[in-house]
């Protein structure tokens, strides 16, 4: 908050396009997942610079995180924002659950009273909201035109300048290296609750033999197992978000298998294990992890289909289970083989 | 996107010429750059570079381009499987 601008409808606080400290920090804990369902902003208009009633309109969700990345790109611009009320939810995903929508838009529009702030009638939406938001829809609903700006609030100065035209590449999604690696943080955090169990359970597993319980097995195996887990979880969490498009083969639980294999070859040779079926098992385990997380990770992208998630999933979804399932078996009965 | 292909010959996306009037809203809100106006008719380019993201049906005035809406987010179908099979809601790591 930077003070206020007087309109017609009243004053309109006025925000800064540098984030601060706090900002960072409330950044840092959504893209780790800590606070990412609670992290909003009121919805209604706000401004960055100093617009007046012909100054464009910036329509976009109420995700704190996607307001900041929209403020920070506007220094040296004077727009209004209409933040539309999307329960907290960036715009791509709020349209396909129907939050960002033209009744939406239509209704944040006149609680805002705009058409007494503005004296053009067009609205700029992000151009990743079209999934929700009918364009002629927004028109007959509250008067204001839609323009459909850049993907990448970070294309908007430039768009604005050139007369609110995108060229081909501000209207194209891309995935680059570090979008991919802000991902890493949220998809691990979202593991923690399947892996405090997951260990537990491995290591008490990993006790039983032909003693009926020995707590050095416990330890040795257990260790085994374990490693054999976070290297499966960083295969198909890390690495394959990292090198996906160095990775061979289109489906994901492929990319994860492969990776998953190397990372399992690795935890198979690296603490002492007996006979061949501990390494099996070891092997299969951390390859059955790593392509069960690198096929979640479709969703964390932009260019998967559902048609498409669905057919890999069909193929994929019984083999991992049955690698799972080796992998669980080989292990339990080693100990009785040797 | 040319780094990023995913599976070839399962979109559903559907472009029925004689139905399009050409206005291009389609074109403009397509994230994946498929769609191109030629001769005032909408024009499919890379069928299998479609996400089915549905923006150009939702955008369409005509309903001469369709597409079955969704995300491609393998977490979200398992939701809606389990859904099915117990019943009860469950949490998709989705958006």
């Amino acid at each position: 908050m930077d003070g206020f601008v007087e309109t017609d409808a009243g004053p309109v606080p006025r925000v800064r396009t540098r984030l601060l400290p706090s900002d960072l920090m409330g950044t840092a804990l959504a893209r780790l997942g800590a606070i990412r369902s609670r992290y909003k902003v009121v919805p209604g208009l706000y401004c960055v610079g100093d617009p007046t009633p012909g100054s464009p309109v910036l329509v976009t969700a109420n995700y704190k995180l996607t307001f900041d990345a929209l403020r920070r790109q506007l220094a040296g611009v004077d727009a209004w924002l209409l933040v539309a009320d999307t329960r907290g939810i960036n715009v791509w995903c709020a349209a396909g659950k129907g939050l960002f929508s033209a009744p939406e838009i239509a209704h944040a529009a006149h609680s805002a009273r705009l058409h007494q702030v503005v004296s053009h009638r067009e609205l700029i939406l992000p151009q990743l909201g079209a999934t929700g938001v009918a364009a002629r829809e927004v028109a007959k609903a509250c008067g204001f035109t839609v323009v459909w700006g850049p993907v990448r609030a970070e294309d908007l100065p430039a768009f604005l300048d050139n007369g609110m035209h995108a060229d081909r590449a501000m209207r194209m999604v891309t995935f680059p290296l570090g979008e991919r690696a802000a991902l890493i943080p949220v998809e691990l955090f979202l593991l923690r609750k399947s892996l405090a169990w997951i260990f537990p359970a491995l290591f008490l597993l990993s006790g039983f033999g032909p003693d009926v319980f020995s707590l050095s097995a416990l330890w040795r195996r257990g260790g085994a197992a374990g490693l054999a887990s976070l290297l499966g979880v960083l295969a198909g969490s890390v690495a394959v978000p990292l090198l996906l498009n160095r990775l061979p083969w289109r489906q994901f639980w492929l990319k994860g298998a492969l990776t998953g294999a190397l990372a399992g070859l690795f935890a198979a040779w690296l603490p002492p294990l007996r006979g061949w079926l501990e390494p099996t098992a070891i092997l299969l385990w951390s390859t059955a992890i790593s392509s069960w997380l690198a096929m979640n990770f479709t969703g964390s992208t932009p260019f998967t289909s559902p048609s498409g998630v669905e057919a890999e999933m069909r193929r994929a979804i019984p083999l991992q289970a049955l690698a799972g399932l080796a992998a669980l078996t080989l292990w339990l009965a080693a100990p009785f083989i040797h | 996107m040319k780094d990023f292909r995913y599976l070839n010959g399962v979109t559903s996306l559907a472009l029925n010429g004689d139905a399009c009037v050409g206005c291009g809203a389609c074109v403009d809100v397509c994230p994946h750059r498929i769609l191109e106006l030629r001769e005032r008719k909408a024009a499919i380019l890379d069928r299998d570079a479609c996400m089915e993201c549905g923006a150009c049906a939702v955008n369409c005035p005509v309903q001469a381009v369709t597409v079955t809406p969704g995300v491609g987010c393998a977490s979200y179908l398992i939701a809606v499987w389990l859904h099915r099979l117990t019943g009860r809601k469950t949490e998709s790591a989705c958006c």
